[in-house]
């Protein structure tokens, strides 16, 4: 049995082909992938998000509960609306789920986690949280909507009402904040400027309605992962999962080691595993034709790897990939990966391809 | 519903043959297949001289989804492809049957047309999969 979510009857109305994401009918695209990549890269394109899990962390004990279940410090976040990247680890310092934290106060935050991962995310956070006095709220009855690209902010205000437009005016990147009925952060997953809005489920077809009359082109699934991959961003399940490391999945600048006292669930593993060293997550082009995929080998000096994502960028015209390989490889390097029986060279880059319409190779 | 030309015929693995009447077929990806794929982003063409049997692998289609092998619906020599394909490939998606055709084979024996379905044929093929 799939899902749907609030955004369903509006993805037949504009011809998605629907395909089943992780239990979730989701648009994978509405004609071509392409157009839609292109038009978040140059103008402003939108993305149904309602399917990921935003889970509320309210109470006393909700700063210190955090602390110890996060590898990033929500100590840094002292403003509030303020926002947090970070991975939730095992204890053996795999990545459960990657997630962002708003803090609204040191009692009160908000968590957005993977759909894919939602039940081993809500039993994980539940069963840690019994040692603290907090309470968890799944919060089902929201929608959500990520509007991207360089124009996305200009067409968003609208169709924001002036209290909403003085609420998000000048609004930092990386920063919720409540306007009315909308949570709009200045969040999202394509390296574009823009927001992502938290709508109760009934405004939901109506706001998306609004920015489809606004101008802001519906994007699916399909372009959703090429401009992540081009933007440098890790899709969990791929790029990392349970069993890999945040250091080899190019998340080191999301652990805090600092204050060296503060326990989080998996910093034994991490100090363990960093002074052990660790495989790197990499970046690969390859300017030749054909498309680097997910599951293909690749050959360095140091040993093999693995390409993790891979995929054709629309924006430079050639192929992209994230690798996790052995340490030792340095940008600029060659190294080859096993496609179709070949052994093709590519270059290693950093992991990040694009931002802001730019390449940055 | 997919566009499936009657007067066409059709492998089962997607790729539609226009016999043209003059010894040669162009071959390209049904409407079905380039949906299947989605955007095309390379497409791998075989030389002009080059000659195949029934059933080899000729081409590769590189959609943002999946490589896929073409095969030579025929056997024969390969006297013409598309190159605007190299510089356009949506084409495929856009124009299936006709600006986004492949390939043109010269036939090394007619008697092998007969042995492709036709759109009702294929049809039933795709129903099923």
């Amino acid at each position: 049995m799939t899902n749907r979510t609030v955004l369903f009857d509006k993805h037949v109305e504009s011809g998605a082909k629907m395909v089943d994401f992780h239990g979730w009918e989701m648009p994978i695209n509405y004609g071509s992938q392409i157009e839609e990549h292109h038009a978040v890269r140059q103008d402003a394109g939108m993305f149904d998000v309602s399917h990921m899990t935003i889970v509320d962390i309210n109470g006393s004990d909700a700063q210190a509960f955090l602390r110890k279940l996060v590898a990033n410090d929500v100590a840094k976040l002292t403003v509030p609306g303020k926002a947090l990247y970070t991975g939730m680890l095992n204890e053996d310092g795999g990545v459960i789920d990657d997630l962002i934290i708003y803090f609204f106060s040191k009692e009160s935050y908000r968590l957005v986690v993977n759909s894919a991962t939602r039940e081993k995310d809500l039993a994980w956070i539940n069963k840690q949280a019994q040692a603290f006095s907090v309470t968890v709220t799944e919060r089902p009855e929201f929608g959500m909507i990520a509007v991207q690209g360089p124009q996305a902010t200009a067409k968003v205000a609208t169709i924001l009402d002036s209290v909403q437009l003085a609420t998000v005016d000048g609004l930092k990147p990386f920063f919720g904040v409540q306007a009315g009925d909308l949570f709009i952060a200045t969040t999202g997953y394509t390296g574009e400027a823009g927001y992502e809005i938290v709508v109760p489920a009934d405004q939901a077809a109506d706001l998306w309605q609004k920015l489809l009359d606004a101008g802001v082109k519906p994007a699916g699934l399909g372009a959703r992962d090429t401009l992540r991959l081009e933007a440098g961003m890790n899709l969990y399940g791929l790029d990392m999962d349970d069993s890999v490391s945040p250091l080899a999945a190019n998340m080191a600048w999301t652990i805090a080691w600092e204050p060296e006292d503060r326990d989080f669930i998996g910093r034994a593993a991490l100090v363990a595993q960093k002074a052990a060293g660790t495989e790197k997550l990499v970046g690969l082009v390859m300017e030749e034709k054909g498309v680097l995929r997910s599951g293909l080998k690749v050959l360095t000096a140091n040993g093999d790897g693995v390409i993790t994502s891979g995929s054709f960028s629309p924006t430079l015209g050639y192929s992209i990939a994230m690798a996790r390989i052995p340490a030792g490889a340095a940008v600029g390097d060659t190294v080859q990966v096993e496609m179709r029986k070949k052994l093709v060279d590519v270059k290693v880059t950093k992991a990040g391809f694009v931002r802001n319409g730019k390449s940055v190779l | 519903m997919s566009n499936i030309p009657s007067d066409l015929k059709y492998a089962s693995s997607h790729e539609w043959v226009r016999n043209e009447g003059d010894g040669t077929v162009t071959v390209g990806i049904s409407e079905h297949a380039q949906g299947l794929l989605g955007d095309m982003v390379f497409v791998d063409l075989p030389d002009v001289g080059d000659e195949f049997a029934a059933g080899d692998d000729c081409a590769v289609a590189e959609s943002v989804k999946a490589a896929s092998d073409i095969y030579a619906p025929v056997a024969g020599e390969i006297v013409a492809i598309n190159e605007e394909l190299e510089d356009a490939p949506e084409k495929v998606n856009a124009d299936p049957y006709g600006d986004g055709w492949l390939f043109r084979i010269k036939l090394e024996d007619a008697s092998e047309l007969d042995d492709l379905l036709d759109a009702e044929g294929y049809e039933s093929s795709i129903d099923e999969d």
